[in-house]
């Protein structure tokens, strides 16, 4: 493949992206072929030193924002008929309920993980207020002269502290672990919005 | 390695292959090589998301009758590398305490 094919190649794969995106892409592997052309590699040698075109297509838009990927998806390869038009207009009911659910259903999701680690830390909050106010609350009983409750509520308190600290660790864990699951939900998502067809 | 770890690396890596002396593209790579082997697809999102993050500004300069494409790194940039290094001071301290542990049990 020569320098020009494989140009013509990303830029074919990368279509329907801001113009600049693609523009910014062609010069730095333009000038990544005429860097090691001028160490004495010869042109086919430069060009399969960089790797597949489609690969490095998938990768850049892998890494593009998401909205930048789904004007371009929405985008279409020629102008609309009038009857298309139309066609879109009157199956708005339709299509328009269809798509905000489904945008609603993702969201909801991520909201709904996120809502369960936010009470878990509600606890380990709760449990650390009460366990400090179990402390104070016991020092009030020893000047009410009541060292059954004093010992009661101090060690009511004890428990409470010890509980709030060993749960904020596994509940750390937990929070984790929902950040890695909405990076690959995330992923996911995009990735409907790269068709392998786009690429080969 | 763990992906976000070595994508971490990476990017703190093209920072340093430029922090005293502006640098293009194929200089980065062969600069790198001895340590890491970046390819030509994985340093192009690199240096984007840098040049994003205003961690380095990017020029051209004319040469051989084409533009080649020179990476400076900024002052935040440097405050990186700088944050890289005071992490990886702690972070070498356990590896040295997690070795020893090894040598000390085989």
């Amino acid at each position: 493949m020569d320098k020009q094919a494989f140009l013509a190649a990303i830029r074919s794969a990368l279509e329907g992206l801001p113009q600049s995106d693609i523009d910014k892409t062609l010069d730095f592997y333009s000038e990544m072929i005429d860097d090691r052309m001028e160490e004495g590699l010869t042109e086919a040698e430069a060009v399969a030193a960089m790797g597949p075109p489609e690969e490095i297509a998938e990768q850049i838009l892998l890494d593009t924002p998401l909205p930048k990927l789904v004007k371009r998806r929405v985008r279409p390869s020629r102008a609309l008929r009038a009857g298309e038009i139309v066609l879109l207009v009157l199956g708005a009911p339709v299509w328009l309920p269809v798509l905000l659910a489904l945008v609603v259903v993702v969201l909801s999701l991520f909201l709904a993980l996120w809502t369960v680690i936010l009470c878990l830390y509600a606890v380990v909050l709760a449990l650390a207020v009460s366990g400090v106010a179990g402390i104070v609350g016991s020092i009030v009983h020893i000047f009410a002269g009541d060292a059954l409750a004093c010992l009661l509520v101090f060690g009511g308190g004890l428990v409470c502290l010890g509980a709030g600290v060993l749960l904020f660790f596994a509940f750390s864990g937990a929070a984790a672990g929902v950040a890695r699951f909405s990076r690959h939900m995330w992923r996911a998502v995009k990735s409907w919005f790269i068709q392998k067809g786009d690429i080969a | 390695m763990d992906i976000q770890l070595k994508r971490g690396l990476l990017d703190v890596c093209v920072l340093a292959a430029i922090r005293h002396q502006d640098s293009y593209g194929y200089q980065i790579i062969k600069d790198l090589s001895p340590y890491v082997t970046v390819s030509e697809s994985t340093l192009y999102p690199i240096l984007r998301r840098l040049e994003t993050a205003e961690l380095l500004t990017v020029r051209s300069v004319a040469h051989n009758g084409r533009l080649r494409k020179y990476y400076r790194i900024t002052q935040a940039g440097q405050d990186r590398l700088d944050a890289f290094a005071e992490e990886w001071k702690e972070i070498m301290a356990i590896y040295q305490f997690v070795v020893r542990e090894e040598t000390d049990h085989g």
